[in-house]
């Protein structure tokens, strides 16, 4: 634990020790707030809800989550520096953990940076509180499991453009299975329950499922098993890097 | 006594190629072991899977009696490793790389305080503690990195040519560095430098090939050198003919060759059979037949000559 922690630490100075760090927050928080005011049309709708800003948030997640987890593994590579990470007395799981902790609090902290918009909504009427906790629940289980897909993209290559490329078409498909474009592809051909199975997959399914405020159980779950998936086949990539 | 560090029948295959073939050796403590050989010769992928980098294909090594592939945490525990061209995390300052390192390692709040500043101070590192890791010259970066390496003082050092790179005074500073801890640890160092051979290891192994070629003191090596034992002379260079034809006539002497002519003399290199003492036959005939001369001296060989022998012999 102590080492995760440690390792997480680091990670995360990494991320405040060049100005990107900033420049990433402002502009997750200012992309949040133009969305949620101009294409959500927020004002006009005259509801006291979040819906709008919740609903842009896979989306803007799709280049903003690949952009930060991209480093992860591949500049380690890059640099050279895995190999002093490896030599320490650490096991893969602890550094793959420790990396996705680092990384998923700072989209933590670029999420809860969103807080003036929650002021905003419960100044202008009276929504209810639960729904956009909620909401921040959904967006937060989201942002790890792209995380984690990122992570792994990220041990796959020594680029990070290349990381960040995989990061963006695996999360891409992982969101989008759940629309009819996507099935359509499927069900001409396949048994319904690989279509079903295809379309359980559906993040945006489960992120709204948990978004409109009734903290579906099946999806928390479904969003958990997919981090720790992901980080399951992140550690089995970290250790095949032992064999060549 | 048991060996610190102890490689059994390390085997490592890229592909096609074969990097580690059959490698067996072994570290004692009090042992610094110099490790040579040519580029590709396996020592960087040896060394990179007793740290615990990569896996071998075959063969395991024991740290500290740990077998390094099942119980690869408690062996790296033991061990500080400074790899090829030290690499280190650049967007940190030396005291907070060194203070994650020691977290990493688990210490306490108190022993991480007086691990660091030891560290510190053995490679003299105050000046820079807290710049940016890659705004500090190639000379701080590798001591940043042997300081990282030290600072759990482990029973087992593994220097991936810890000198490359550095200016004469830097490569004085680690090579002080490597001695004075020779005495405690087991220590395998990895160097191009044949004369750091000399100076800080206490024995030499030459690969070759993924394969021991040679293995002993650096006296041993140099004794597998043609020029060992040999003697150098001068002599005028009227008396040239005279003094070769005296010499080979010596008991022991396998060969007399005119090496060089400098300002009227000649300089002989007098070899002997199976590097055998001849200086004092020499002298003894050279004083016999009243033969005048100068600069007289024992060859010891260099390494580089052993180093090229024992690596171009093999079946090339």
């Amino acid at each position: 634990m102590r080492v995760t922690l440690a390792i997480a630490r680091r990670e995360l100075s990494a991320y405040f020790s060049t100005p990107l760090a900033y420049v990433f927050l402002v502009a997750f928080v200012a992309s949040t707030g133009a969305a949620t005011f101009y294409f959500g049309n927020f004002m006009a709708r005259r509801q006291a809800d979040l819906t709008p800003f919740f609903d842009f948030h896979p989306w803007l997640y799709l280049i903003f989550i690949p952009a930060v987890g991209m480093r992860l593994w591949a500049e380690e590579r890059r640099q050279g520096t895995s190999e002093l990470l490896m030599t320490l007395p650490v096991t893969a799981w602890q550094t793959v953990l420790g990396k996705f902790v680092a990384a998923w609090t700072f989209v933590g902290i670029a999420l809860a940076l969103t807080f003036p918009i929650w002021i905003s909504v419960n100044y202008l009427g009276d929504p209810d509180n639960g729904v956009i906790l909620a909401g921040y629940v959904a967006s937060l289980l989201m942002a790890g499991a792209l995380v984690a897909v990122t992570s792994f993209a990220s041990s796959l290559t020594n680029s990070q453009v290349i990381a960040f490329v995989l990061g963006v078409v695996a999360s891409f498909l992982l969101m989008m299975s759940g629309l009819q474009l996507v099935l359509n592809l499927f069900s001409g051909w396949a048994p319904q329950y690989v279509v079903d199975l295809v379309a359980s997959f559906s993040l945006l399914t489960h992120f709204d499922a948990i978004a409109r405020g009734v903290l579906e159980m099946r999806s928390i779950v479904f969003f958990v098993i997919l981090i720790l998936l992901f980080l399951f086949l992140n550690r089995q990539v970290v250790e095949v890097w032992k064999m060549s | 006594m048991t060996p610190l560090i102890d490689v059994r029948s390390l085997r490592k295959r890229f592909g096609a190629v074969l990097a580690v073939d059959d490698l067996s050796f072994s570290v004692n403590r009090g042992e610094v072991l110099g490790f040579l050989g040519p580029n590709g010769a396996g020592k960087s992928t040896t060394m990179r899977i007793i740290a615990g980098f990569i896996a071998p294909t075959a063969g395991t090594a024991l740290v500290c009696g740990e077998d390094i592939q099942s119980n690869p945490v408690a062996a790296k525990r033991r061990i500080g490793y400074v790899p090829e061209g030290s690499p280190l995390y650049g967007d940190m300052t030396p005291e907070g790389f060194l203070k994650f390192i020691c977290d990493v390692r688990q210490m306490s709040r108190e022993e991480r305080r007086k691990a660091v500043a030891t560290a510190i101070d053995r490679v003299q590192l105050d000046e820079v503690l807290h710049r940016r890791i890659d705004t500090l010259s190639k000379g701080f970066r590798r001591r940043v990195g042997l300081a990282q390496a030290i600072i759990h003082d482990p029973d087992v050092l593994i220097l991936d040519e810890p000198t490359d790179g550095l200016d004469p005074n830097q490569k004085h500073l680690v090579r002080e560095l490597i001695r004075s801890m020779g005495d405690t640890k087991a220590i395998i160092v990895s160097t191009h430098i044949l004369e750091e051979v000399d100076a800080v290891c206490d024995r030499a192994l030459i690969i070759d090939r993924g394969r021991v070629v040679a293995d002993g003191t650096p006296m041993q090596l140099h004794a597998r050198s043609p020029d060992f034992n040999a003697v150098s002379l001068k002599v005028t260079k009227a008396e040239t003919d005279r003094a070769v034809k005296l010499l080979r006539a010596v008991p022991k002497v396998a060969s007399v060759e005119a090496v060089e002519q400098i300002h009227g003399s000649t300089r002989l290199l007098v070899r002997p059979q199976d590097g055998e003492f001849i200086a004092e036959a020499v002298g003894a005939a050279l004083h016999g037949a009243h033969l005048a001369t100068t600069d007289m001296n024992n060859v010891v060989g260099t390494l580089d000559d052993v180093f090229r022998s024992v690596t171009l012999n093999q079946g090339r």
